[in-house]
């Protein structure tokens, strides 16, 4: 009985592609950003591009400074991540560790659900009843701002961040549970000091995957953070890196457009980083 | 010597299936009690109803009473943390915090309000001492536990739970998981601690309950079947299943 492994090689093969032609992709992206990005870089320089303060594109002697946008993006995931990350992980303890069968399979269908809507329906809410109700309670001129963009983004990351901590808490094993339950800590007690340490790594990889989604989500904020580049500030109007690059490309030409490439580069960078972190994470879980 | 836990008429199911049948047992104090019995008799079943562990699974239904010190702890107003920090519980699988040993000992002191730092390293070094475990760890407390072996888990184990200051110990099969060296550190251990603690433990093995226990309690499918001192009961069982348990002829 001789074996045909030809076909089995053949198959092998055509999945190799298929997995080589996502590692291609990334490829190709990363290389074309670094070759269409490295340029305005060099005609600006490198320090008046990071650090410049002044975003004007379109001006008789335009400025390329886009420290206003890196600044923005940064302050609105950490504020994103100040609001969804509590929320979130008291979600997440409730549901993985208290909720009875019944309300957490409503509640995960509800974060399921949440995590499915398109980001310019998030844009779109927040326009009409976000920015409004943010103008009045503050009373300022303005509603669309930083904080506007805040709030949307602090909603758009709970799912990750409520779905990622539920399976970490889920995988701590019940005898650490019962162990303490049987020194005659209370069920309260154990979830947030037995429980939550224990998930401490997947916990981390849930937060991270939060600041990834909040630094690159584009639509829903360009829609509620009033889109002008300035230094941000809480309560006035603001520009992010990912909107920055779309809100301009489209009637961009010359070293402006070089310059988005360039922008986009600095964002790839970030993500770069956050996924970076998160593999870190992600492998400490797995030890 | 008196009675420190008794059980009457107790029964508990599982959803539809009964796993113990009225069960009545007086437990008395500062001595090693054993159950033994061939597995599904319900003798773990029963070691968890005496510290109220059958709580945490929700399709549990029980009726009947288990005393301690005169008290039903199955009343409406037993605080049933306070109960389990009377009546401590090793596990079969040795469970561990994934901290460090110092904080796997100070967890249930620091839950119950112990936050001077003088008095938790006093009642670490002695939970550790009582546990004998303590010349192998000393070094080594701030090290994770689960870098130490089976047998010394299962002992730090037993210093966490010494260290909320028991007056029980249940045991649910402690050496189950654990080579002949350590289990028979384990049992020495029990010897030990029946001076001033009293102890339940359930076991697989009977030459375990005929080393070190002085009451053993044979359970067949969920009933109790005789119960009597572990000399007596393994040398003239009374019932016949009992002895053809102990000969092994069944289980």
């Amino acid at each position: 009985m001789k074996k045909n492994k030809t076909i089995e090689r053949a198959i092998h093969g055509v999945f190799l592609i298929l997995g080589l032609l996502t590692v291609g992709c990334v490829l190709l992206i990363t290389i074309y950003l670094v070759i269409s990005g490295i340029p305005a870089i060099a005609e600006i320089g490198l320090f008046d591009f990071l650090f410049g303060t002044e975003w004007a594109s379109t001006a008789a002697e335009p400025k390329y400074g886009i420290l206003p946008f890196i600044l923005t993006s940064v302050y609105g995931t950490a504020g994103a991540i100040l609001i969804g990350v509590p929320i979130g992980f008291f979600a997440a303890v409730y549901l993985s560790k208290m909720a009875n069968q019944k309300v957490k399979a409503f509640m995960e269908g509800a974060v399921s659900l949440l995590a499915g809507i398109p980001s310019v329906v998030y844009g779109l809410v927040g326009m009409l009843v976000l920015v409004p109700a943010v103008r009045e309670i503050f009373d300022i001129p303005d509603g669309a701002s930083l904080f506007s963009a805040i709030i949307v983004l602090a909603i758009m990351i709970l799912p990750s961040i409520i779905k990622v901590s539920m399976t970490a808490l889920e995988a701590v094993p019940k005898e650490y549970e019962d162990a303490s339950l049987a020194l005659g800590a209370t069920p309260v007690e154990t979830y947030f000091r037995v429980s939550a340490p224990a998930a401490k790594s997947g916990i981390a990889a849930a937060v991270v995957l939060g600041v990834g989604r909040a630094i690159g989500e584009a639509m829903a904020v360009m829609m509620v953070s009033g889109n002008v580049p300035n230094m941000p500030s809480l309560f006035q109007s603001v520009r992010f890196l990912t909107t920055a690059v779309a809100s301009e490309m489209s009637y961009s030409s010359g070293l402006q457009q070089q310059a988005l490439f360039s922008i986009a580069l600095v964002l790839f960078l970030f993500i770069m980083l956050i996924n970076a972190t998160l593999n870190f994470f992600l492998k400490k879980e797995k030890d | 010597m008196s009675d420190i836990m008794t059980a009457k008429d107790l029964n508990l199911w599982y959803d539809q299936t009964q796993a113990l049948k009225n069960v009545s047992i007086k437990i008395p104090e500062k001595s090693i009690t054993a159950f033994i019995g061939p597995s599904g008799c319900g003798k773990s079943t029963f070691l968890k109803t005496l510290n109220r562990m059958n709580d945490l699974i929700p399709s549990v239904k029980i009726t009947g009473e288990v005393c301690y010190n005169g008290q039903n702890i199955y009343d409406s107003s037993v605080d049933v943390n306070e109960l389990r920090r009377e009546i401590g519980m090793v596990f079969q699988k040795p469970n561990p915090f994934p901290m460090s040993i110092y904080d796997n000992i100070a967890y249930g002191p620091r839950t119950h309000g112990i936050k001077s730092k003088v008095k938790l390293d006093e009642i670490v070094e002695q939970s550790l001492r009582d546990a004998a475990i303590w010349d192998e760890v000393k070094d080594r407390l701030k090290k994770n536990a689960l870098g130490m072996s089976g047998g010394q888990q299962q002992r730090l184990c037993i210093a966490r739970a010494l260290a909320v200051k028991p007056k029980i110990l249940l045991m649910d099969e402690p050496t189950s998981a654990l080579d002949p060296i350590s289990t028979s550190r384990i049992e020495e251990l029990a010897i030990e601690l029946k001076k001033s603690y009293t102890i339940v433990i359930v076991t697989h093995n009977m030459q375990q309950a005929v080393r070190i226990s002085d009451n053993t309690a044979f359970f067949l499918l969920g009933e109790l079947i005789e119960y009597g001192e572990t000399e007596k009961l393994f040398s003239q069982p009374v019932d016949k299943r009992t002895e053809d348990y102990i000969t092994g002829r069944f289980g």
